[in-house]
């Protein structure tokens, strides 16, 4: 399998589905000059009525991609990054989550919303958003955050082709991360299936996002002392594959939970209160999390590094529930 | 331009009567306590809802406001489900999870009657861009208040519509009142119609909305223009409101006074009655109108109260394309 880049596995998502179905199309601000890298050779190929710029109106063009849903266009929107959505929040939240729900299902919205997580680089609190736990809370949206190219280019491709509204959440702290992505357009990943990167028994670590590839290296570290550690990775947070968490746990009977989203109501409170009410019997010790503080993220970057979830703090809580 | 035919006044007056009716019926429920929630009425608008809506094709895309039962019977919806839906019944329109802000009849052209005011605007401009793109050559109504022109989303649907050269008619049903804030204090130009100028778009202002021609014939023009491919237009039509902002407010919310008094002497229906009398010389098929509207009535509240509430576990249903999954124990 060749290796690529996760921002070359979005655009090869982008690009296989935008070939294979006329009804795609791509909008956002800035993306003809392609300064994230997520278009390249895409408006050369679809032209910019299909890959189209808009002017900064996130309210107006997120509404502009939920009407184009409902008449059967198939938008992804790239909304670089994931702060920005805040200004589009009432389309959001009132158009894209709830009109099926509220019109009693005789509509569909099949789009995708791309945002990158732009955190861990001193852009200081209002670029540096990990906002999708605020989304979990809303139902009618679907929650995709890969942790690799290889999910990444699956998990879009399915979002693409899925009915309903899917945000998708882009660690920046992996895009420039290779990895083995199989060739051809026939690779997806459905949604709500987690996956264990990394088998263990005596601990597992129940990984978001950016915090997988920190998991897996405490789990290489502390493989070196004898420890057996599962790494889970969820892919999808809507929907969540609850069975593979709480399989884990009660295998292990130990868990962390590691997201780089701020801790109160976060994807690790949701998930240790999955676990506390379905595996509560298997645990023989507390369940932790490792997550940003409520407090924002400084643009000083010793402030900001030591704020977010890291290797080590993920092994200093594995070694609190192990001993 | 089309001149309208006599045939089109009559239907004109059917959409309209039933407007009429259906809101007079619903409210008088509603205060028996048969309807839940609160109920927006368009008593007073028909001519602005009929009027714009009889100008568009029946498969044109539509969006509403949460001011909503008008719009669908004015682009001809069945109204058995509208009033099932205000009964909160599963046979509703929306199944009994929208209620009245929200009748929105997909089957007719409708994208949404929201209740987010401004909210429609955007979904509007994307219904319009997405026709294009798949070349259907569809126009696309946008409904809204002088309330809403106050939104950002207004003013960033405007720019879009404008800058994409799309099929959009804006249509500003100006009852100039936002519940208790009237136009003149909220917005800042004589005519909403006036904020086109900053959008480089083209405007119609319908000063008498009372009249149902008038309506018309400024709506085709928009229609015709973004059908030819010349884009959007904002029409505003000056109307007003008959009734309270919304029935179950508990009081009246501010003494209109003299002001409704006058408007109320301004009835579309009535306006629109006379007009027909005057071409025809008789009202034999307006008296058939009005008990083929009747009975149409009673049909649509006997189907509403003879149909049976949803479940609570049609709650679930909708939300996704897959059912979501209840692990939750409410019982
Ligand atoms: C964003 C938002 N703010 C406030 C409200 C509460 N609200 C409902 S209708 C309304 C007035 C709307 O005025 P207008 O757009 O003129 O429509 P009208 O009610 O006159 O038909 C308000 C303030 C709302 N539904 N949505
Ligand atoms: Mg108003």
């Amino acid at each position: 399998m060749p290796r690529i880049s996760f921002i070359e596995s979005i655009r090869q998502a982008q690009y296989e589905e935008m070939a294979r179905d006329p009804k795609v199309f791509l909008m956002g601000e800035d993306l003809v000059a392609n300064v994230f890298g997520t278009a390249t050779g895409l408006i050369e190929e679809f032209g910019a009525e299909r890959v189209r710029d808009t002017p900064l109106s996130e309210n107006g063009f997120v509404g502009a991609a939920a009407g184009a849903s409902m008449v059967g266009a198939r938008p992804i929107v790239d909304l670089t990054i994931t702060s920005f959505i805040y200004v589009a929040m009432d389309q959001v939240c009132s158009i894209i989550a709830k009109s099926k729900y509220i019109y009693g299902g005789q509509v569909k919205l099949p789009l995708v919303l791309r945002m990158c997580m732009f955190y861990g680089n001193s852009n200081a609190a209002q670029h540096s958003d990990r906002n999708y736990p605020m989304f979990m809370g809303m139902p009618g949206l679907k929650i995709i955050i890969p942790s690799n190219p290889y999910d990444m280019k699956g998990l879009l491709k399915t979002a693409i082709r899925d009915d309903d509204p899917v945000m998708s959440f882009e660690d920046g702290t992996l895009w420039s991360q290779k990895g083995e992505v199989p060739e051809g357009d026939d690779h997806f990943i459905p949604l709500g299936v987690a996956d264990i990167k990394r088998e263990g028994t005596d601990a597992t670590v129940v990984a978001i996002a950016g915090g997988v590839p920190l998991a897996l290296k405490a789990a290489e570290e502390l493989g070196k002392e004898g420890y057996s550690i599962e790494v889970v990775d969820p892919r999808t947070l809507v929907p969540l594959d609850r069975e593979t968490i709480i399989n884990s746990v009660r295998k292990t009977g130990r868990v962390v939970v590691v997201d780089p989203a701020h801790q109160s109501c976060s994807a690790a409170s949701e998930i240790s209160a999955i676990i506390a009410e379905e595996a509560f019997e298997s645990l023989r010790a507390p369940i932790l999390r490792v997550t940003t503080p409520d407090t924002h993220l400084p643009f000083f970057p010793s402030g900001e590094k030591a704020l977010l979830p890291s290797k080590d703090r993920i092994v200093s809580a594995l070694k609190k529930i192990l001993d | 331009m089309d001149n309208l035919t006599l045939e089109q006044y009559y239907e004109g007056y059917l959409r309209m009567l039933r407007i009429r009716k259906f809101e007079t019926r619903a409210e008088e429920n509603h205060s028996k306590g048969e309807i839940p929630g609160a109920l927006h009425s368009s008593l007073g608008q028909e001519a602005a809802v009929v009027g714009a809506c009889m100008a568009l094709e029946d498969d044109d895309y539509m969006v509403g406001t949460h001011r909503s039962h008008g719009h669908p019977i004015g682009k001809n919806a069945d109204m058995k489900p509208l009033m099932a839906e205000l009964y909160a019944r599963k046979t509703g329109i929306c199944g009994g999870k929208g209620g009245s802000m929200h009748l929105a009849d997909f089957s007719i052209g409708s994208l949404g009657e929201t209740s987010i005011v401004g909210s429609g605007l955007p979904v509007a401009v994307g219904a319009a861009l997405g026709s294009n793109m798949l070349g259907e050559g569809k126009v696309t109504l946008c409904f809204f208040g002088d309330g809403a022109s106050n939104e950002g989303a207004f003013h960033e649907a405007l720019n879009l519509a404008a800058i994409w050269n799309l099929p959009v008619v804006f249509l500003c049903e100006n009852n100039g009142w936002a519940v208790t804030m009237p136009a003149s204090k909220a917005v800042s130009v004589e005519n909403i119609a006036d904020r086109a100028a900053a959008y480089s778009m083209r405007s119609e202002l319908v000063t008498d909305g009372q009249d149902f021609e008038s309506v018309y014939m400024a709506t085709n023009r928009a229609v015709d223009a973004a059908r030819a491919g010349e884009g959007p237009t904002l029409v505003e039509v000056k109307t007003y409101r008959f009734a309270e902002h919304a029935a179950n407010l508990g009081r009246m919310l501010v003494d209109r006074g003299e002001e409704l008094e006058g408007w109320l002497k301004r009835d579309p229906v009535e306006i629109l009655r006379i007009k027909i009398t005057e071409m025809v010389g008789d009202e034999i098929r307006l008296k058939e109108i009005e008990s083929r509207v009747d009975q149409e009535i009673e049909q649509a509240l006997e189907f509403a109260k003879s149909s049976g509430s949803p479940d609570v576990a049609d709650a679930f249903d909708d939300v996704y394309s897959e059912k979501v999954p209840d692990y939750y124990n409410i019982a």
